[in-house]
């Protein structure tokens, strides 16, 4: 009954979406001399140079879409309301659209680069939410942290618990996502952050709440700028943002938080109804490509997990970053977000509806 | 023979309204009315009574109303003035009305944005001319602002309309037989110029009512407004059911709205142009 009327929705929305993706792609309908390929990725997650890049050396078509984060691309492509083939989403949405059968097993005797290419350590971690590497190739990877600017803070951060300091009210960012303005508040307890218990996450909506006073904005995209800009003293951010933030404001400093954090990975999927699978395989590869990888890094400053891509970084601060590459080895309680389920993600809503409507 | 040409003739609008209108709006009474499982429940629509829901669908009426009075009382000598004006000159203050309105919704509310920051280009002046700093962006304050900015011209236009309207004779009859100033606007102008004024604030109104881009832009994400929640059942919780039943009522409001408006505004007079 339900998927008849997703049916219906993709019918009516499908088309809408569709004839606005084709005119993106610069308004030709047919796709390149070799067929084309459908790509949905985060917004600003790709220096546009590859994609031409591609374009040329393959005569493939890329038609290419943004999302902002996993919880909008997730509902799009579950009702088929576009076609994609290729999309780059998060660990736990992974492993979500894994459980949902969404995706196609990915053959790497035609993605020779991604098998050579990406640290065999980011294939080990992604073991957590694809549990035998079929489905994705990692991306991006990173932690979240605190990103302070030195010049409006009294003491060096170093822990969670400074985003609820009274000193600190009106010049608080937190991330406007459910799971990552519960992990902070669940480090901050002690819990782990894939916990579905009641009780802990009770406590963890009543920390959100406490500390809603003290938030200037919840924001996502915008934490780079506001920092940047001056406009508050400390912002939780993604390690990949850090460094081009310190590259535009040098008061800015990045730290992982003593209580833990995200190790987040973002890696390339393929899905079952992808209509140029062929295609799809080819434009991940090319990414995986050590020339192209490095492109992008330098382009998104999001730390590549690909070893042929850090070994061309010329900047030696750079390809020895603490921020870009950090020694996981010497932090506690890292931990990898995974699906939580219907009813942990139902759960998770409704809390952080409670938290923003007080 | 005439009406069948007409019927003809409104066939692309019939098929408009069809595929853009009336489906659209039967998949929000079947999502509304349905559960995940596709059997029909009313939870949707009661979930408005729980505290968040009440409490966001509250402080929404608030502030539209709020806006919706700031414009009304923002537009009204507005318009007047206009009505009196020479038509060179009113059709050039009309243009500078309507003038923001072609640039897009999005980038005015976004520079509103930059201008409240607390670095941002207004606090940047007033420190400069070393006078207080203020402070009203993520507030209710700035999503006040940001509706009555955005919402105006809305109100102004029909009660232009209206005004113009208002035959100069009428207004002359009132001065010969002694009304004052104060007179013959409290019982000629204003009552003549209700229906403009029902179509102002509906059309100021409903905008404000349901807006989540305001509240979300200049509110810092921190003031969950009726609108938000709907916007979060979709796009991040997935709970299409839930998003559907809680635009249901606010559906309702907005006939409501739209009965007041049908009642005093007969004519139509009060339409935007």
């Amino acid at each position: 009954m339900k998927m008849i009327n997703r049916k219906i929705a993709l019918l009516l929305g499908g088309t809408m979406l569709l004839s606005a993706a084709g005119l993106t792609g610069c308004g030709s309908s047919g796709g390149g001399e070799n067929g084309q390929v459908i790509v949905y990725n985060w917004g600003e997650y790709i220096d546009p140079d590859t994609i031409d890049m591609f374009e040329e050396e393959t005569g493939i078509k890329v038609v290419y879409d943004e999302f902002e984060t996993n919880e909008v691309m997730y509902p799009k492509v579950e009702s088929g309301a576009a076609s994609y083939d290729v999309i780059c989403p998060s660990d736990y949405m992974i492993s979500k659209m894994i459980e949902k059968d969404m995706l196609a097993e990915i053959n790497f005797d035609n993605l020779p680069n991604a098998r050579d290419n990406i640290g065999a350590q980011y294939y080990e971690q992604s073991r957590g939410f694809d549990p035998e590497n079929k489905y994705s190739v990692p991306y991006c990877w990173g932690t979240v942290g605190i990103l302070y600017n030195k010049t409006m803070v009294e003491e060096p951060i170093t822990s969670w618990a400074q985003l609820w300091d009274e000193k600190y009210a009106d010049n608080i960012l937190m991330q406007d996502s459910v799971r990552d303005a519960f992990m902070v508040a669940e480090k901050l307890n002690g819990f782990s952050m894939n916990t579905t218990d009641p009780a802990e996450l009770e406590t963890v909506k009543n920390s959100l709440i406490e500390q809603k006073p003290l938030v200037q904005a919840y924001v996502i995209d915008q934490v780079r700028d506001k920092m940047i800009g001056g406009e508050a003293a400390i912002g939780v951010i993604y390690s990949g943002e850090a460094i081009y933030t310190q590259r535009e404001n040098a008061d800015l400093e990045y730290v992982i938080p003593e209580e833990g954090t995200n190790v987040w990975i973002d890696s390339w999927v393929i899905l079952k109804d992808s209509p140029n699978r062929e295609n799809a395989e080819k434009f991940i590869d090319f990414m995986c490509r050590g020339d192209i990888a490095v492109k992008n890094f330098e382009y998104i400053t999001y730390s590549t997990p690909n070893d042929a891509a850090r070994e061309l970084i010329e900047d030696e601060d750079i390809r020895n970053s603490e921020i870009a590459f950090p020694d996981l080895s010497e932090y506690n309680n890292l931990e990898t977000f995974i699906y939580l389920g219907e009813d942990g993600d139902a759960l998770y809503n409704e809390l952080w509806k409670e938290v923003k409507s007080n | 023979m005439t009406s069948n040409k007409n019927n003809w003739l409104s066939a692309p609008y019939t098929l408009w309204s069809a595929v853009f209108i009336i489906i659209p709006l039967c998949m929000i009474f079947y999502y509304g009315l349905t559960d995940k499982t596709g059997a029909f429940t009313l939870e949707n629509i009661t979930a408005i009574a729980t505290a968040e829901h009440a409490k966001a669908l509250r402080l929404s009426i608030l502030l539209s109303l709020i806006s919706t009075l700031l414009c009304f009382l923002l537009a009204y000598p507005l318009a007047m003035i206009l009505t009196n004006m020479k038509i060179s000159q009113h059709s050039f203050i009309i243009l500078i009305f309507i003038l923001p309105m072609w640039m897009n919704f999005l980038l005015r509310t976004l520079a509103w944005q930059t201008l409240l920051e607390k670095s941002g280009v207004i606090n940047s002046i007033l420190t400069f001319l070393h006078l207080p700093n203020i402070n009203i962006i993520n507030t209710p304050y700035a999503i006040i602002l940001g509706m009555v900015y955005n919402f105006l011209p809305f109100m102004v236009l029909p009660l232009y309309n209206a005004l113009s309207k208002i035959d100069e004779n009428v207004i002359n009859a009132a001065r010969d037989l002694g009304a004052d100033n104060i007179h013959t606007f409290f019982r000629i102008i204003l009552p003549l110029s209700v229906p403009g004024i029902i179509s102002g604030l509906s059309m100021v109104f409903v905008p404000a009512l349901t807006t989540f881009v305001i509240s979300s832009l200049l509110g810092g994400s921190k003031i969950l407004l009726i609108g938000n929640v709907i916007d979060q059942e979709f796009t991040q919780a997935s709970n299409w059911n839930l998003g559907s039943g809680l635009s249901i009522v606010l559906m309702i409001f907005i006939i409501l709205n739209m009965i007041a408006s049908a009642v005093f505004d007969k004519d139509g007079e009060g339409s935007m142009l």
